[in-house]
């Protein structure tokens, strides 16, 4: 029987993974535009939409847009998907751990439909969100996400869609959104 | 002015006041009974994937959202000067190219006393070519209660 490695510094493996999270973070221009941020515990993320005046849709509430809303909750989503990918290559180790140190992130998941249901008026302030992974297969995913703001029991929107996941589209070669 | 440059006039003023809509440069091309068609240039801050320079799919969202708003104020029988959108199903039909200004039309076939229906083609190049389909519903009648 072979000893276990010893497990790596807690600093060494906090790093990585920031590392990793904040270059994906980094890598989507809308998502900067918007002012969408992400606050990680273990591999659970939370997406977070700094409030600013750019997000409004209607200035007599004053109200978020519902496009900036729907915005959100699909970057949520696109992000858990990448995330999920990303964390078991890092966590997998060997060369594809390699790659992710290394910058070299797979293909992002792309959206096949999003269906948003809006509960209640996006307040003038910042807003949360979480996915989950309801499936994930090799070519389709189906996430759900849940937005709030003040109260985390008190949605103000959720969402839910299918994704093409990179994997599958090049192993089925199929064109798709 | 006639009725329809009314319409239009006020449909720009509507775009002109929602702060999102504007920053992110729409822009008003046609309206009508029920029916309003609006245009989103390509701009490399609303990119979703910088491999592909495709604009993000919530900017299309976006765009789908604010054009089936409008076109449900526009529709006679609405009678309040306020909708919400209740939901919005996006079907992403394919890539939006890189590079090209993305237009969108819907159109409000039903209103009831408390909700609005509408449907959405947005495209690139043609509408017979769309990049992405939608169906929502928005709310129609006086005003809701804050919540």
């Amino acid at each position: 029987m072979s000893g276990r490695p010893p497990p790596e510094p807690v600093q060494v493996v906090k790093q990585r993974r920031d590392a990793a999270l904040a270059r994906m973070a980094a890598a989507v221009p809308y998502a900067r535009w918007l002012g969408v941020s992400f606050d990680r515990r273990g591999d659970e993320l939370t997406a977070i939409l700094s409030y600013d005046e750019k997000l409004i849709g209607n200035p007599r509430l004053p109200a978020l847009h519902g496009g900036a809303i729907g915005a959100f909750l699909e970057i949520t989503a696109i992000m858990e998907l990448a995330w999920a990918l990303v964390w078991a290559r890092m966590e997998g180790g060997g060369a594809e751990a390699e790659a992710i140190d290394a910058g070299r992130f797979p293909p992002l998941p792309k959206t096949i439909d999003f269906t948003v249901d809006y509960l209640r008026s996006g307040l003038p302030r910042d807003a949360y969100a979480r996915a989950r992974v309801n499936r994930m297969g090799r070519r389709y995913a189906s996430v759900h996400v849940e937005a709030w703001q003040d109260n985390r029991a008190r949605l103000f929107a959720q969402a839910t869609g299918h994704f093409l996941m990179p994997d599958g589209e090049d192993a089925g070669g199929e064109g798709g959104a | 002015m006639t009725r329809s440059e009314d319409r239009l006039a006020a449909a720009r003023a509507f775009i002109a006041a929602l702060p999102y809509s504007r920053n992110l440069g729409m822009e008003i091309l046609e309206v009508g009974e029920g029916v309003a068609r609006l245009a989103l240039g390509y701009d490399p801050r609303f990119v979703g994937d910088p491999e592909t320079g495709v604009l993000h799919g919530g900017v299309v969202t976006s765009l789908l959202d604010t054009t089936s708003g409008a076109a449900v104020l526009l529709h006679p029988a609405m009678t309040g000067q306020a909708t919400a959108t209740l939901d919005l199903r996006i079907d992403y039909l394919r890539p939006a190219p890189a590079g090209l200004r993305l237009q969108a039309r819907a159109e409000c076939y039903r209103v009831t006393r408390t909700v609005a229906f509408v449907r959405a083609l947005a495209w690139a190049t043609g509408p017979d070519d769309p990049v992405a389909s939608a169906a929502g519903a928005f709310t129609a009648g006086p005003a809701r209660p804050a919540r």
